[in-house]
């Protein structure tokens, strides 16, 4: 048997390391079987996490979840018995697993399954095969780019500008030194999609590359890695390592007149360098300040050369698409937006992760049917889309269909990825304030709009939250939404109003609750809200009480306890601890 | 603007390997920078200077870059560096609990460091691992689904060890 340990950053970080090193220990002890433990990458359901799957050649035949180093000897000892009843209660239930069944699978094919650190895995799964097409078939640049164009491909990082545009544009650009860019930043907070690719699946993404730098005519192919993702830097490094040994990077892939270099290069900590022109001026070594467009990166980009920029999960689908055809990739989707596009979908969840599914499927299909509803059966209170960069989408646009334009039209945008569910506890204020916080500290300064537009916006939803808000500070923030929007060079700038614009077009009554009534609706922002005991419910166990910091709570046992509202800190312990329900948040 | 010259001069011959595997590569401030504070733990002063003199770039733009990066850090940091995630997921799922559980342990907010240099504490933005939010990192090491108490621990069960190894 194959046993097969998730480690992608999040199963790590809940212990996968822990698990396959009491494994390793077990079977290097003994192994009857003769079988192997070996590593895969991110197994997209994050909730479960540590997976450890259970392979008889290439099928796999259980998948366990949970799993502690308590549970490796049960494992352990089920592969020597091959008696898997002996680990039914750490498999999957068959509603779990519902949510891999209801996927489409296309950018994240391999991620979960293969090992990312065997390019001989990749192999056997057909990776390079569409880039051995492309060069042993005769395939021009133009025929690659019309296979891109007939996909509909999209670009995934967010702004959704046509693939085969770019590719053409900066083919077309004069000059024999041109570069091919991958933008694997993803600085969104609450994505992270791109981390699984590069971590699970790094040969798809240097094969999509290879074949976009053929495409427009590079010879060089640099990948731009944020910082905070030292796992993935490890498994595209080797990764790239391998592909050089074996032919398929560097002079002449594959007998033919192409040849092509790739480099990784680190970010340093800047949301900003997300956006592509300042991007380059990163690559150049200098601060991540943003270029005025026109001129495009397909004319005028890295040193100043043609260059193409994609995202990570835009380069994912591309040997796909020349695998299957373009028609393929087409025929999947909505009339504006083709083929699959992946989610990470966090938040008040139940069931959260990874979600590659068809366009045009709702959002309410996503958060219910595949995320399984709102944790602890809360109320759906809204769902973020996009960022810093995106809005909030209230339940009345549950239904609305995953695709470019219609997201567009309700004030958020498609964005990277990142998909944050929000439930009644949530307030929508606080939310805008979190993110303008964000867009003010990130903001590289250049454009006066945003450097101050931004600052101003945030002191106001500060007043707000802390009960301080003024008539008028709706309208105020809005006539600097439009102004920050106009004034800005770059789209750091321009999409930074989204969020606020959206909690005020499908929030509004919360934040004039905020500012007229110094109410706080969601119970979350804490000059706002008072604690107090529901003295029906309380049974006096004095739990509350003795993990009160501010000794604000008294009373005597088997009798209801209070608490002082003038002592009272707000941390929440005590709503923490009381198993009563009995702690009132108003 | 106060002087920030350190108190004792680096040892700036262990930058000469770095000098040399980026000789002639253009636009490699950046990755210099990095490997500078991989050497030192942080960026010194004189550090920055001898940079500058290096590759050509004034101080002031080496100064301006190593500002403008949030990875870049001007001052030492304790033995472990705790960096906190605040992305979106980790805020809806209780980051800021876990900051006041940090402060309540070990008496340090964003950008300080505890006064025995144990650990240091950084926000930053997303790590990526939001599923398990709350999340934190500390030294390369990620730590999920956290709650303030299992935080705590986790800072407890570091203490005794640094106490173990000293």
């Amino acid at each position: 048997m194959k046993i097969v340990v998730g480690e992608g950053s999040c199963g790590l970080a809940a212990g996968a390391g822990k698990v396959h090193a009491k494994l390793d220990e077990l079977f290097a002890a003994a192994n009857p079987t003769g079988s192997v433990v070996t590593i895969t990458s991110c197994i997209g359901m994050c909730f479960l996490e540590p997976i450890v799957d259970l392979y008889d050649g290439d099928a796999l035949v259980r998948r366990l979840v949970h799993v502690t180093d308590a549970d490796a000897e049960k494992i352990y000892n089920a592969v020597n018995a091959n008696d898997l009843s002996l680990v039914d209660d750490i498999t999957i239930t068959a509603e779990d697993a519902s949510f891999l069944e209801q996927q489409t699978r296309i950018a994240l094919c391999n991620c979960g399954i293969i090992n990312p650190m065997s390019i001989d895995e990749y192999i056997a799964h057909g990776g390079y095969e569409a880039l051995k097409k492309i060069l042993t078939t005769g395939m021009t640049q133009d025929d690659v780019i019309d296979e891109i164009d007939k996909s509909g491909l999209k670009g995934r990082g967010g702004a959704g500008f046509s693939t085969a545009f770019k590719w053409r544009a900066a083919k077309s650009s004069e000059g024999e030194e041109k570069y091919l860019i991958c933008n694997a930043d993803e600085g969104d907070p609450g994505a992270f999609m791109d981390r699984a690719v590069i971590e699970g699946d790094p040969h798809n993404l240097i094969e999509g590359m290879l074949i976009g730098a053929y495409a427009i005519g590079a010879k060089e192919a640099i990948v731009y890695v944020r910082a905070e993702y030292p796992l993935a830097i490890v498994r595209l490094e080797n990764a790239i390592k391998d592909a050089t040994a074996r032919g398929f990077l560097g002079d002449n892939i594959l007998g033919s007149n192409f040849s092509c270099k790739m480099r990784i290069k680190a970010g340093a900590g800047a949301f900003v360098c997300g956006e592509e022109t300042a991007l380059i001026e990163s690559l150049e070594g200098k601060r991540g300040m943003p270029r005025l467009k026109p001129p495009f990166p397909a004319q005028s980009g890295f040193w100043f050369k043609p260059s193409n920029i994609n995202n990570v999960e835009t380069y994912a689908n591309v040997a796909w698409i020349i695998a299957n055809g373009g028609d393929a990739f087409a025929a999947m989707g909505t009339p504006d937006s083709k083929g699959t596009k992946v989610f990470a979908l966090t938040g008040k969840i139940k069931r959260g992760g990874l979600v590659e599914i068809p366009m045009g499927k709702t959002l309410r299909e996503v958060i219910y049917d595949i995320g399984g509803g709102i944790r602890n059966d809360k109320e759906f209170k809204a769902v973020q889309l996009g960022g810093p960069s995106g809005g909030c989408i209230p339940a009345s646009l549950l239904d609305t269909i995953i695709d470019y334009k219609a997201l567009g039209a309700t004030g958020a945008i498609m964005g990277s990825g990142g998909m944050v569910v929000m439930d009644e506890t949530t307030c929508m204020v606080g939310m805008a304030k979190f993110f303008l916080d964000f867009t003010a500290k990130e903001s590289c300064g250049k454009c006066v709009h945003c450097r101050i537009g931004t600052k101003r916006m945030l002191e106001i939803l500060g007043r707000i939250v802390e009960g301080e808000g003024q008539e008028g500070d709706i309208e105020k923030l809005e006539e600097l939404c439009m102004a920050v929007k106009d004034g800005a060079l770059c789209g750091l700038g321009q999409t930074a109003p989204n969020p606020v614009l959206t909690t005020i077009r499908y929030f509004r009554d919360e934040m004039e609750a905020h500012i007229t009534e110094k109410r706080c609706p969601a119970g979350e922002c804490r000059n706002l809200i008072t604690y107090s005991i529901d003295q029906d419910k309380c049974i006096g166990c004095s739990a509350c009480a003795k993990k009160c910091p501010a000794d604000a709570i008294s009373g005597e046992v088997k009798s209801p306890f209070v608490i002082d509202a003038d002592k009272c800190v707000k941390c929440g312990n005590c709503k923490t601890v009381c198993r009563q329900d009995a702690i009132i948040v108003k | 603007m106060g002087c920030c010259c350190n108190d004792k001069a680096s040892d700036l011959s262990l930058l000469e390997p770095v000098f040399e595997h980026y000789k002639g590569i253009n636009g490699s401030l950046i990755a210099i920078l990095q490997q500078a504070q991989e050497i030192y733990g942080y960026l010194p002063v004189d550090v920055i200077y001898h940079i500058a003199e290096e590759t050509g770039v004034a101080p002031a733009k080496v100064m301006g870059v190593a500002t403008f990066y949030t990875q870049f850090r001007l001052k030492p940091v304790g033995k472990y560096l705790i960096m906190l995630c605040q992305g979106t997921a980790c805020h809806v799922n209780g980051s800021e609990l876990i900051a006041a559980a940090i402060k309540d342990e070990l008496g340090i907010v964003d950008g300080e460091t505890t006064d025995d240099g144990l650990f240091s504490l950084k926000h930053v933005a997303c790590l990526g691992c939001c599923s398990l939010s709350p999340v934190m990192m500390i030294n390369g090491e990620t730590y999920g689904s956290l709650t303030p108490d299992k935080t705590k621990t986790i800072l407890r069960e570091l203490k005794s060890k640094a106490g173990e190894e000293s």
